[in-house]
């Protein structure tokens, strides 16, 4: 039995065709992925992301709890609504998940967590508790809902939607949230466009969702989630880091803190690591879609090494195909590679990403 | 979208015409493209290619995935429609006359043991349940 977001019947009455996302029953899209991923791209479209789950971690202490649980570092949110892009590590300093971690009183932080690791997240942070702040109160929120509002409108939009919401958030920087009445309201994303994100109580789901499409706001569903961040260079849990590779592998060093004296689970395994892999960017210069898994091969110091594609996919908005792949860091920008894609050696260019950034093409 | 009588299928969803020379068109079927979604890329095989029965001879790539095309028929490749390399999204739009390759058939009896518009639907109406 698939699990359903609040928004289930939504989607299936706006004809999405429904996809199983890891025990998730989701919306794949609602016609064209296409067309919806150039819709956030240049206007505002909507994502049900109430998969995703919100958990509440209250009590004296909450902060030294995350300045040990996660890599970056929590003493960085000093503003109540201020949010912080993490990842939580075993003590091999594998990826366990990422994640945003919200500060909202000094008693009181919101973390949001990937939906197919939703449930081992909180049995390890719950371990964690036991072991160290036994005090701590965590609650899993799987009474709420949650909606991307992505797009250079994106805001306007929900400004149009949410009485005086305009006031409340016009001047929230990125990465800052506010709670208003029912509706907590951050400015995040998983696009690389402006927007917000939105948890809502479950039961009001569905009237905000028709609110928004009455407003001009275009459903969109996980195909284009994954185009749109994929060309915004975003890492995908799953697929471009998990428990075996670490953060310093998977072009996430900026979000490690390792200056600080403070320790944090995985710390010690991060400074002993001497891995050279990497995640690179790389452009198909010939025709042809790349995709997670085809191998790479470039020529490295007068070697031939290999390297590993983590997300490949077909770009809308530079109708190229794009990916990241994992490899030696020493690849430098506009290498040329090859990538082997069923028995053909098509050729590819390394770039930095992000590819596309607030509807504009960086490559 | 209803499916045309004048073509054959195959359980693999292409979709066959046989044309007054004796010579196939093959191309995959609307069913195929909406499973697909937004198709991206396609790889055509070359003039003079030869191909068995159910062998893999061209791929269709969309914004999800890639699907391999299989030969309906034996035969001898005569013609490829390039333009669609240009323009994939035609599938989308016309699967039936979005065409991808014409084939010599090697075997016209191979033909005989295609599908119908009727089997066809048989056959996705089985593939619903």
């Amino acid at each position: 039995m698939l699990k359903k977001t609040p928004l289930n019947q939504t989607h299936r009455e706006m004809n999405a065709k429904m996809v199983d996302f890891g025990g998730w029953d989701m919306p794949l899209h609602y016609g064209s992925q296409l067309e919806e991923h150039h819709k956030v791209r240049q206007d505002a479209g909507m994502f049900d992301v109430s998969h995703m789950l919100p958990v509440d971690i209250k009590g004296e202490g909450t902060r030294d709890f995350l300045r040990r649980l996660v890599a970056n570092n929590v003493d960085k949110l000093t503003v109540s609504g201020k949010a912080l892009y993490t990842c939580m590590l075993t003590p091999q300093g594998g990826v366990i998940d990422d994640l945003i971690v919200y500060f909202l009183t000094d008693s009181w932080f919101r973390i949001v967590v990937n939906a197919g690791t939703a449930d081992k997240d909180v049995e390890w942070i719950c371990k964690q508790r036991d072991t160290f702040a036994p005090d701590l109160e965590i609650t899993p929120r799987r009474d709420l809902a949650m909606v991307a509002v992505q797009g250079p409108s994106a805001r306007a939009k929900v400004w149009q939607v949410i009485p005086n919401s305009q006031a409340a958030t016009e001047t929230l920087k990125l990465f800052q949230s506010t709670s208003l009445n029912q509706y907590f309201i951050a400015r995040t994303g998983y696009t690389g466009e402006d927007g917000f994100e939105i948890i809502l109580p479950a039961d009001e789901a569905s009237a905000f969702w028709k609110a928004l499409h009455a407003a001009g706001v275009a459903p969109a569903g996980l195909g284009a989630r994954d185009t749109l961040r994929l060309e915004a260079g975003m890492n995908l849990y799953g697929q471009d880091m998990d428990e075996s590779i670490s953060p310093l592998e998977s072009g996430l060093s900026w979000t490690v803190d390792l200056k600080s004296e403070r320790d944090f689970i995985g710390k010690q395994a991060l400074l002993d690591s001497k891995s050279t892999q990497q995640l690179i960017g790389l452009i198909l210069l010939d025709r042809g879609v790349l995709r997670s898994h085809q191998k790479v091969i470039a020529d490295y110091n007068g070697q031939e090494i290999e390297g590993e594609i983590t997300s490949g996919g077909f770009s809308p908005t530079l109708n190229q195909s794009i990916a990241l792949a994992r490899m030696n860091a020493g690849i430098s920008p506009d290498t040329e590679v090859h990538v082997l894609v069923r028995d053909k050696k098509l050729r590819a260019k390394v770039v930095k990403y992000p590819f596309v950034r607030n509807g504009k093409a960086l490559v | 979208m209803s499916i045309p009588t004048d073509l054959k299928y195959t359980k693999s969803h292409e979709w066959v015409k046989t044309e007054a020379d004796g010579t196939v068109t093959v191309g995959i079927t609307d069913h195929a493209q909406e499973l697909l979604g937004d198709m991206v890329f396609v790889e055509l095989p070359q003039v003079g290619d030869t191909f068995t029965q159910k062998q893999e001879c061209a791929v269709a790539e969309s914004v999800k995935a890639a699907a391999d095309v299989y030969c309906p028929i034996s035969g001898e490749v005569v013609e490829v429609n390039t333009p669609l390399v240009d323009s994939p999204e035609n599938i989308n739009q016309d699967a039936f006359n979005s065409w991808l390759f014409k084939l010599k058939p090697s075997n016209s009896d191979e033909l005989g043991g295609l599908l119908d518009a009727e089997g066809y639907q048989t056959l996705l109406d089985s593939e619903e349940h």
